[in-house]
């Protein structure tokens, strides 16, 4: 591969460290006696509130449809998710090194999965909190279950849920796209050229 | 019935005759607004107010916060009142602000609020007031709109001027208004001698706390007003004087005898220094300073002792500026230069300036000396009279731009002048009977301006009509132009004395939401539902509760005997915006408690009776708000039921 095709992937591998700074993903919620708004920060390795109490007082709202406090102690994904990602750091700087175009493949392949593990994780822990209700809780509404959406807005009883990646989430993406357009890129060249 | 039906057209004329004679004042010109007034005071819902105005709440005892311009009320602050509604006065916590040497004082009379000061500009962060009828200054802190702290002020009797703030908040100043033997005695009325008293209280600029630095002991005139100096006045107060006669009875007539009373000129730095200088005495006067410690509990020291300076032993430290007639306002214009005296039974409004005073002082200008002290020659201070003011001029306030507003009582109007001519340039009726005036930041360095309010002691038909009493009326003008220009009438409570103004950007995004439980220090606090728990020490009983969205915990006592005090101490777990909760109890001889999210408020209730006694939640917090009450089981004096309760490690499942 040419070197500065070398060279970004290093620096989609590198950017990946950004993630243990900026959350992952980011679930907004509004209602009409919040127009503060409530917010839901997903990192790599914890679950944080908007502002320093908005955790504690969404899992106060849950209570009253029987949804199971979130904490972000019970879910191990929050310990293997900052190892997954410092794997996919070690992997992508290595692939960079070899150069081959293979490599970088496999890179891309591994991070895809890993992408599509950890959304697909996501969507199952909503869909926990989501269905799984206390039967003794002061509200229920038949039929009526409480999963977040995966991206893009819902209504849950008096609550507009919006998710969408956190800034995180979108550099990830964006390192995602970068590695594509290298790969892209390095497919129309002949091989000999590389290097 | 036949009386009136039979006369309705005659009934009809007099309405009409009555609603035409009122759309007139009595000049011809209209009552009422100016022509786009509506738009001017208008707020669109949800928008916010240009300004926050604290209003002296006056007799309810406590400080009024209003929106300008819209007039919308907007908060009350309890000061030296018991306030049901908040608790305030009640709880175990708030109880000991009330504290006095007479011992607890559940009332007074807030007269005049003072924003502290940086640099003779209002910064924001605390306000302070004073209670007339049982001498006291109240600091109330502008984050949360509470109030923190209020020290007595012995050896005073009407604690009318007071608490003049100087410009960087180094003392609040406290005159006496009726003059007492002083220090205390049992004396004859009529022969008895009597003096007065000037309070200086440091502010300590870390965190506002008061502290009684010295009082300068001063004839027993009756201070009705001050103002501290600011610019090139500052170092000094001003204090309007009546009844320099000492009359002791019937004041109305024997206090207007003398053609001029005085403002007293107080070199407060010179006072210091005699302090300094070992001067002072030590008198012995109990008085009693409540303060809201760290852990968010009203405490009362009982002080002793404080520094008494008589004011004959430090030279120069006081001069008489001859001031007609019995003044009541002593108002400093922007600079610090003038001081305006507004004299109740004057024809003029005379204008002391500040620079000829100290010339006259050095030249020795005097007109001999009244008990002691030099009273200084009319001539040589004035520097200007405003003629034909209206009848019975009050309190002044300036809008910066050169022109002083004068409150007018008797005429009940305002009247605009110019500092440079000292001419009246407009007036403008009020309704009715105006008392004090404000212009924001009107007696700071910068005044805000734009708008002026008008606080009146009577009322008559401006609003619907509520039997004997009515509410109070405030007037809104637009002082942005030329003219003077009505723009709102809006009601206040419990008649209001000065107020103070600022912009809402000063203070509104430093409003706290929620008191953080992680740091509420509160001897009883319960932080988690796994705390919660009922301990009996001899006829006392601590209930550990905690309120959250929409319970208490625990919601279940048994165990409880007739005559046991039972404290309530309830945690209110929210970290929410605006979820407080309320507690109440049936038969308590008490009021309810108003606990804010993060904050532990106690409530002592003694069972008369046995029985199921309930307890709820008075604030609606949540949906299910009326689910959120409890049981309390309460047995006769001596009964086996044991302690029980649920929650934590209680015992009932």
């Amino acid at each position: 591969m040419r070197r500065s095709s070398r060279v970004a992937v290093a620096l989609a591998a590198l950017a990946l460290a950004l993630v243990y700074v900026a959350p992952l993903w980011r679930i907004d919620l509004k209602a009409p006696q919040y127009p503060e708004g409530l917010g839901l920060y997903i990192w790599v390795n914890r679950i944080t509130g908007r502002e320093p109490n908005d955790l504690r007082n969404i899992n106060g709202l849950n209570h009253y449809i029987g949804m199971k406090p979130i904490d972000p102690e019970s879910i191990p994904e929050l310990r293997l998710m900052p190892v997954a990602v410092a794997i996919l750091i070690g992997t992508g700087l290595a692939a960079a090194l070899a150069g081959r175009r293979a490599g970088v493949i496999g890179w891309i392949g591994l991070f895809g999965a890993g992408a599509l593990a950890g959304l697909a994780d996501f969507w199952r822990w909503g869909y926990r909190y989501g269905h799984e209700l206390d039967p003794h809780a002061a509200i229920r509404i038949p039929g009526m279950s409480y999963q977040p959406p995966l991206v893009g807005a819902k209504q849950l009883l008096n609550f507009q849920a919006t998710s969408w990646p956190g800034l995180g989430g979108w550099i990830a993406f964006a390192a995602l796209a970068m590695v594509l357009a290298v790969v892209v890129r390095e497919w129309r060249k002949p091989r000999a050229v590389a290097g | 019935m036949l009386h009136s039906s039979s006369r309705p057209g005659v009934v009809g004329l007099a309405l009409g005759f009555l609603a035409g004679l009122g759309a007139c004042a009595p000049g011809g010109a209209p009552i009422g607004a100016a022509g786009d007034a509506a738009a001017r005071v208008y707020v669109a819902p949800g928008q916010h107010d240009e300004i926050y105005a604290f209003l002296s709440g006056g007799y309810s005892g406590n400080v009024v916060v209003y929106g300008l311009p819209s007039g919308r009320l907007l908060q009350q602050i309890a000061v030296f009142s018991q306030y049901p509604e908040k608790g305030y006065g009640y709880s175990e916590q708030t109880k000991g602000m009330l504290a006095t040497s007479y011992g607890f004082v559940p009332w007074d009379d807030v007269h005049h609020p003072q924003l502290s000061m940086t640099d003779g500009m209002a910064d924001g962060r605390w306000l302070f007031v004073n209670g007339n009828n049982t001498p006291r200054i109240a600091r109330i802190d502008l984050t949360r709109f509470e109030t923190e702290e209020i020290i007595e002020v012995p050896n005073t009797a009407g604690g009318h001027g007071s608490p003049y703030i100087t410009e960087n908040s180094e003392y609040v100043v406290s005159a006496t208004r009726f003059a007492i033997p002083t220090p205390q005695a049992d004396v004859s009325i009529r022969e008895g001698v009597f003096g007065g008293m000037i309070s200086f209280i440091k502010v300590d600029p870390a965190n506002g706390h008061m502290q009684l630095a010295f009082q300068l002991h001063v004839p027993g005139y009756n201070y009705d007003l001050s103002r501290a100096g600011r610019g090139v006045s500052h170092g000094w107060s001003f204090f309007s004087t009546y009844n320099t006669e000492q009359a002791r009875t019937l004041l109305e007539a024997n206090a207007s005898q003398r053609d001029k009373d005085y403002i007293a000129a107080v070199n407060w730095r010179r006072a210091e220094q005699c302090v300094a200088e070992g001067k002072a005495e030590e008198w012995k006067t109990p008085y009693a300073h409540n303060l809201v410690g760290e852990d968010d509990v009203a405490r009362t020291e009982m002080i002793r002792t404080q520094k008494v300076l008589n004011a004959k032993s430090c030279p120069e430290v006081m001069f008489y500026l001859p001031t007609p007639k019995s003044p009541h306002g002593a108002d400093l214009d922007p600079t610090g230069e003038f001081i305006v005296g507004g004299g109740k039974l004057a024809t003029v409004i005379p204008v002391h300036s500040f620079s000829k005073m100290l010339k006259a002082i050095e030249a020795k200008d005097f007109d001999g000396d009244v008990d002691g002290f030099p009273v200084i020659k009319y001539e040589a201070t004035i520097a200007g009279e405003v003629e034909n003011p209206g009848l019975g001029p009050l309190h002044t306030e300036f809008d910066g731009n050169g022109f002083a507003y004068t409150s007018v009582f008797i005429s009940s109007e305002i009247v605009k002048w110019s500092l440079e001519t000292f001419k009246v340039v407009d007036r403008i009726p009020t309704y009715y009977s105006i008392g004090h005036l404000l212009i924001p930041g009107g007696d700071t360095k910068k005044p805000y301006g734009k708008y002026m309010v008008a606080m009146n002691k009577i009322t008559k038909d401006r609003y619907l009509p509520t039997g004997p009493e009515l509410t109070q009326s405030a007037q809104l003008y637009d002082i942005s132009g030329n003219k003077m220009k009505l723009l709102l009438d809006f009601p206040t409570t419990g008649e209001p004395h000065y107020a103070q103004a600022l912009p809402a950007s000063v203070i509104k995004d430093k409003q706290l939401k929620a008191y953080a439980l992680a740091e509420n220090r509160d001897p009883y606090v319960t932080r988690t539902e796994q705390d919660v728990k009922v301990t009996r020490q001899g006829g006392k009983v601590h209930v550990n509760m905690t309120a959250i969205r929409s319970h208490f915990l625990p919601d279940n006592i048994e165990g409880l005997q007739v005559g046991d005090s039972v404290f309530f101490h309830v945690t209110n777990l929210e970290q929410d915006w605006d979820v407080p909760h309320g507690f109440a109890m049936l038969g308590a001889q008490n009021a309810e408690l108003l606990i804010m999210p993060g904050q532990t408020r106690t409530l002592v209730w003694v069972p008369q009776r046995a029985g199921i006694f309930p307890f709820y939640c008075t604030d609606f917090c949540s949906a299910l708000h009326q689910e959120m009450q409890g049981y309390v089981r309460v047995s006769p004096k001596g009964s086996g039921v044991p302690l029980a309760w649920n929650g934590g490690s209680g015992t009932i499942k």
